[in-house]
């Protein structure tokens, strides 16, 4: 029984993770049908925020010391502004631009924040303790389980709890839907476009803050690949789930991470190496039954 | 009077690139520089990938993220078709005997990868050409993922992630340049074969394409086999050319300049691939060079590393932003013929000029 519960508590945690991104991920395609991969690396830089530049194997912690209070509206803003920084900065421009431009546009700046932070940090990892408390493992239900991944769970839930709460009953949620739905009539009706996107980046840009607290405190190091790992499952979670469907991607991320779990206990010791590999295989058979996803969005659909 | 073949009024295309990849060769053996040539080679690899990008890109319109894999796929051919059975038997103890004993020559190795490759992109694309637009490109990151998750976690056939080395070095810049033309002409070729066609046709108006009775999946497929066999065998080259391979050679870095160098010269254009590559290497070549230091008086000035990268994604940013078709667009270089007109208006295309 304390197996099982390991397992679940395993596959909820991991799933939260890959929800979180696919969320942040879906929000921005539903608003502006972009597909940013400059993602995963909002995420490498939100840890490297709390950091001081070194090229040094040791870091050197800087705002990371802050007390948790502090230390976690911190990060998200750091999230939220320099994801609206590459609104302004890049996407805007792009407005009118195919969605094919756009993705690769987002690839591009993905890769210069990533250049942009070796240059300050070097590549080499390094080891950071965030939040250090949160390691301890508390006892639940015969299982074992760090306090972290408790935390992990009950944050997701809390942020999608609040995410459905405002998109469902603020004005602002309202128009983000009715943008999301069909862009130029909500324009028509007096939804004020830009004020929309950047709302929208801003949350995509907090959860990948939110992403990065907990790969940072889990880990124990800050990589600037950190985020990679985690965005290519969030991409893949928000194609499973219909392109800019928020439910839908929720539902892939934690699929996901069930999937992922239940193959690192089910497959043979040989093949786990290869579990990553399986999972991507997994996304590809469930593709060929469903090519427009699980639950696929209303207006995504390529018409005639 | 008929108008001339397609043949005829594209030919001048292949040429004019060939004659300028040429060039490039030339300039290599006259200079005689070791470094030089070195990166004549590297500018020739990357014509040979661009080019297999573009051949599945620019003809069916899908952005891919995934080709690298092939490349992959055929510099671990290399790998295994022509180190020494006594390396072998020590890097990668889990192949099969008839691999293990087998050594080929260099250019049997790129068509051996190049096949290879093809094999796995058929295997692929089946399930994958029949995903459109951007759910069909994160699919093929997914298989880019998936490939490096494989071959750098398979330690008994591939060393895992540390490299393979051993792997016999070719230095001159003929075999680059032949294989690089060679890749030039099977895009064209493939251009404007009637599946080529039939897949331009889709990429611009793919409800009046599948309505004449043109198969789309089918039509793109046959691209991303042809695409793949062309990375594949650029694959094996590149590791002839470094004498290594690990995984992480062929991941999101090479995926990156690719792409860019893709975008840049102009993602619908044969003769963008090629000044992509040629522009963007020269760019990378000059801020390498200035990443090392240059001696300005007394001191020397060194820009930090990540330069390179930093100023490549920002190269590629400005050019989606003003020019989104590339610095090419829809047009080719062809020579001064009297029967441009005609194909200007045969063709159908919007002109991209002065945007």
């Amino acid at each position: 029984m304390g197996g099982m519960m390991q397992v679940l508590f395993d596959a909820l945690s991991l799933g939260s993770l890959y929800a979180l991104g696919a969320l942040g991920i879906a929000l921005i395609f539903g608003v502006m049908r972009l597909v940013n991969f400059a993602h995963g690396d909002v995420i490498a830089f939100c840890v490297f925020a709390l950091l001081w530049p070194s090229v040094d194997a040791v870091a050197i912690i800087f705002a990371g010391n802050l007390p948790w209070f502090l230390l976690i509206p911190f990060t998200l803003a750091v999230g939220a502004g320099i994801s609206v920084l590459s609104e302004v900065v890049v996407f805007r421009r792009f407005r009118r631009a195919n969605p094919a431009a756009m993705m690769i546009a987002s690839f591009a700046l993905g890769f210069v924040i990533r250049y942009f932070l070796l240059m300050l940090f070097s590549s080499r990892p390094k080891s950071i303790s965030l939040l250090p408390g949160l390691s301890q493992p508390v006892e639940l239900l015969g299982a074992r389980i760090p306090l972290l991944q408790l935390i992990t769970i009950l944050v997701t839930i809390t942020v999608l709890i609040g995410l459905t709460a405002f998109l469902r009953r603020t004005r602002f949620g309202l128009e983000m839907r009715a943008a999301a739905e069909n862009f130029t009539m909500a324009r028509m009706l007096g939804v004020r476009a830009n004020r929309v996107i950047m709302g929208a980046f801003a949350l995509s840009g907090a959860l990948a803050a939110a992403i990065a607290l907990i790969l940072g405190s889990q880990t124990g190091t800050a990589n600037i690949m950190m985020g990679a790992s985690v965005m290519l499952m969030a991409f893949i979670a928000t194609v499973i789930g219909g392109m800019g469907s928020l439910a839908g991607a929720v539902i892939a991320g934690f699929a996901l991470g069930g999937i992922a779990t239940v193959m690192q206990v089910i497959l043979p010791p040989d093949a786990r190496a290869f579990r990553d590999a399986f999972v991507y295989g997994a996304v590809i058979l469930v593709l060929i039954f469903r090519p427009q996803g699980l639950l696929s969005a209303r207006g995504t659909k390529e018409r005639v | 009077m008929a108008r001339p073949s397609i043949l005829a009024r594209t030919i001048a295309t292949p040429l004019i690139l060939s004659a300028l990849l040429v060039a490039f060769a030339l300039l290599a053996w006259v200079a005689g520089s070791r470094p030089f040539n070195q990166t004549v080679i590297d500018i020739f690899l990357q014509v040979i990938f661009v080019v297999g990008l573009y051949t599945f890109v620019g003809n069916s319109g899908v952005i891919s993220f995934g080709h690298v894999a092939f490349a992959c796929l055929g510099g671990y051919v290399a790998a295994w078709t022509t180190i020494k059975p006594m390396m072998k038997a020590i890097s990668m103890p889990g192949l099969p005997d008839w691999l293990m004993q087998l050594e080929l020559p260099f250019w049997a190795a790129a068509l051996a990868g190049g096949g290879f490759a093809a094999f796995w992109a058929l295997a692929f694309g089946a399930v994958l050409m029949r995903l459109s637009g951007i759910a069909a490109s994160i699919a093929t990151f997914a298989m880019l993922a998936m490939v490096n998750s494989i071959y750098s976690n398979w330690t008994s056939v591939t060393a895992a992630t540390s490299s393979v080395v051993g792997i016999p070095i070719i230095r001159t810049v003929w075999p680059y340049l032949i294989a690089a033309i060679l890749a030039v002409f099977i895009a064209w070729a493939f251009s404007i074969s009637r599946h080529g066609l039939a897949l331009r046709a889709a990429r611009d108006e793919p409800t009046a394409a599948a309505a004449s009775g043109v198969n789309i999946t089918r039509v793109r497929l046959i691209a991303f086999v042809i695409s793949g066999a062309i990375m594949g065998a650029g694959g094996a080259l590149y590791a002839h050319s470094i004498g290594l391979v690990t995984p992480d050679t062929f991941y999101l870095g090479l995926t990156f300049t690719t792409l860019s160098m893709l975008v840049v010269g102009g993602m619908s254009s044969l003769s963008g691939a090629v000044l992509g590559v040629l522009i963007l290497s020269s760019l990378i070549q000059g801020l390498r060079w200035l990443e090392a230091g240059v001696q300005v008086g007394a001191s020397t000035i060194a820009l930090p590393g990540g330069v390179q990268e930093i100023a490549l994604g920002a190269v590629m940013i400005l050019i989606l932003m003003f020019r989104p078709a590339g610095i090419m667009g829809n047009s080719e270089l062809t020579g001064p013929r009297p029967g441009r007109k005609d194909r200007a208006t045969g063709n159908g295309q919007r002109s991209t000029k002065g945007s």
